[in-house]
């Protein structure tokens, strides 16, 4: 019985590794729209400019070496939990190239993933130079994390990109009934930048609206990861059960809803 | 035992019907109207292991829809349908490896990287270890011609390369039931030839069921002894395409070349005279009486050449169909 399951865990991590390693390769084919991508995701760093430009008495209350960690660990972990699902499943999904992938005895899920963590391995010798030059430009910004801080803090950025990325993948199943469903997609960016933490550390909002934040699984995407990573003092026990809560939900959502709406496929375009 | 049955299947569409104009579209945004579309309506058949069927139709006839009905792709809104003893709804693992879809006018492989990538991840898929991929691939790739294309970026290959290519990449699983939708689209002569070949050897070779749509009719002819012929949705005919040959033309096509030139009617005794220039006549002569007819055409006129064939069965069909 373990051999059989063994086997089956070998046959699966080997497909992982060819799909991984066919997207990665086709990732260093557009190695200059990757950079283009990680450049963009600038945001945390511009908050970073905003909050200690300014004359805010909440800089003072946060301290200013608090916020400029906090928001330098936000770029990293904005970096590798970027997700764009929605819109290249739109696509294939119009374009008909769902077609073939339906056909074959594995579920598109894992193609989309593995082009997601080729895209963040493709993406690591880009953000380490990025982070170079942010360094060289506010040196006093510099700092590392403890040995500890940096394994959760990575354990957190892989979960919740798989928290970020079910979520998404759960709204993908609305192009089955919409052919302009990635719209959700914009839609699903407000909360995000709200409730993560990604404009400003969730610290500074009023109670109500961090309680608000807490039900949901953005401030688990973003703020527990930066925080950890920037070495603050965060609960492992309720960040991690948060994500792997989220994780299970979102899951287990997933299978119900692809099940549901892979009825409704139309093959169009194909 | 057949391998693909039948029974009764049906497919309808909801489409938004909008009409033209501003006041079309104002109203299509207020209140949005629909009308359903069947595509195909009750139709039966049943396909045996290591047939090989022409699915033959106009465009929009429900060719496609079926298939992609047959490979599990989509739902049908009624009937029963079981293909290699699975329910294709279900799309269970096990089914899935036994079939392959190629779309002659969609592609699997991935376009900025050579076939061999995508033939590298679709041997994974399938379960197939690294010796068995290369063993396939050589033997696939010589049948199909393809060499150093194998190392070339997709986007850099001829359509007929990469339609091999993509034939190559979908039968790596060396599946037993070929869905076909226009292989051939937009290949030169010598390609399309190429992949007929391919397709007679792989069914001959591994006794593969082929279903094949196609809009050159020498596709069908070449491969196909038996035809599906569909419109709007529905089964005009199921048997050889011999007989729907014969059923559609009950006469044999006659060119004469004659050493000079004849009166008309002297040759319309011997047949419907349906092109006539100068030393070049075509006659369509009853099968029937076709012995006796040519015979008494040899003896009476001045005739320098001769053939018979079928009508053009593009025109036969086209007659029918319109």
């Amino acid at each position: 019985m373990l051999t059989i399951y063994l086997k089956k865990l070998f046959q699966f991590s080997r497909i992982i590794f060819s799909l991984f390693s066919s997207q990665y390769a086709l990732m260093l084919e557009y190695r200059a729209e990757i950079t283009l991508w990680a450049v963009s995701g600038l945001l945390p760093l511009i908050m970073l400019a905003l909050w200690t430009g300014i004359e805010n008495p909440l800089v003072n209350y946060l301290e200013l070496n608090y916020l400029k960690r906090y928001f330098i660990s936000a770029f990293i972990v904005r970096q590798f939990t970027a997700v764009w699902v929605m819109i290249t499943f739109e696509e294939d999904h119009l374009d008909g190239k769902l077609s073939p992938y339906l056909l074959q005895p594995i579920t598109p899920f894992w193609r989309y993933v593995t082009s997601h963590l080729a895209e963040q391995f493709t993406r690591i010798p880009i953000v380490v130079i990025m982070l170079i030059i942010i360094f060289s430009i506010i040196p006093y910004s510099f700092w590392l994390p403890s040995l500890s801080s940096l394994i959760f803090g990575i354990i957190a950025i892989m979960l919740a990109f798989w928290v970020r990325f079910l979520l998404h993948w759960i709204f993908c199943m609305c192009c089955f009934y919409n052919d302009r469903a990635s719209a959700i997609e914009r839609l699903l960016l407000i909360p995000y930048l709200f409730l993560s933490g990604l404009v400003a550390p969730l610290e500074t909002f009023p109670e109500i609206i961090k309680k608000i934040a807490y039900i949901t699984p953005y401030p688990y995407i973003m703020s527990f990861p930066a925080r950890l990573l920037s070495g603050q003092d965060v609960s492992l026990f309720l960040g991690f059960t948060g994500l792997i809560g989220w994780f299970i939900l979102l899951f287990s959502i997933s299978i119900i809803t692809w099940k549901i709406a892979i009825r409704h496929y139309s093959a169009m375009g194909a | 035992m057949s391998k693909i049955e039948v029974r009764a299947l049906s497919k309808s569409y909801r489409v938004a019907a909008k009409k033209p104009g501003i006041a079309g579209t104002v109203n299509h945004f207020i209140y949005r109207r629909t009308k359903e579309v069947l595509a195909v309506d009750n139709i039966n058949f049943k396909i045996a292991k290591g047939e090989m069927v022409g699915f033959i139709g106009s465009n929009g006839a429900g060719k496609t829809t079926t298939l992609k009905m047959l490979c599990g792709l989509i739902h049908p809104s009624g009937g029963y349908l079981r293909v290699a003893g699975f329910s294709p709804l279900t799309r269970d693992k096990k089914f899935l490896r036994q079939i392959t879809f190629v779309m002659g006018q969609k592609q699997q492989l991935i376009w900025d990287l050579p076939p061999l990538d995508s033939i590298k991840v679709n041997a994974a898929i399938y379960g197939l270890s690294e010796k068995e991929c290369s063993n396939r691939t050589y033997e696939l790739a010589s049948m199909l011609d393809l060499g150093d294309e194998l190392y070339r970026p997709v986007r850099k290959l001829s359509l007929g390369e990469r339609m091999k290519a993509e034939l190559l990449a979908a039968l790596l699983h060396r599946p037993s039931i070929l869905f076909l939708d226009e292989p051939t689209l937009g290949l030169d002569i010598n390609a399309q030839v190429r992949v007929r070949q391919f397709l007679s050897n792989y069914n001959r070779k591994y006794g593969a069921t082929i279903i094949l749509t196609s809009h050159y009719m020498a596709d069908i002819t070449s491969l196909c002894r038996r035809v599906l012929l569909i419109d709007k949705g529905r089964l005009l005919f199921d048997g050889l395409l011999q007989d729907l040959i014969q059923k559609l033309s009950p006469s044999r096509s006659v060119i004469i070349e004659l050493n000079s030139p004849q009166p008309i009617e002297q040759l319309s005794e011997y047949g419907e005279v349906v092109e006539y220039d100068k030393n070049f006549v075509r006659l369509l002569i009853p099968r029937n009486d076709l012995t006796s007819k040519i015979s008494s055409l040899l003896i009476k006129f001045p005739i320098k050449d001769l053939e018979i064939t079928d009508p053009p069965i593009e025109q036969l069909i086209g007659r029918l169909l319109s």
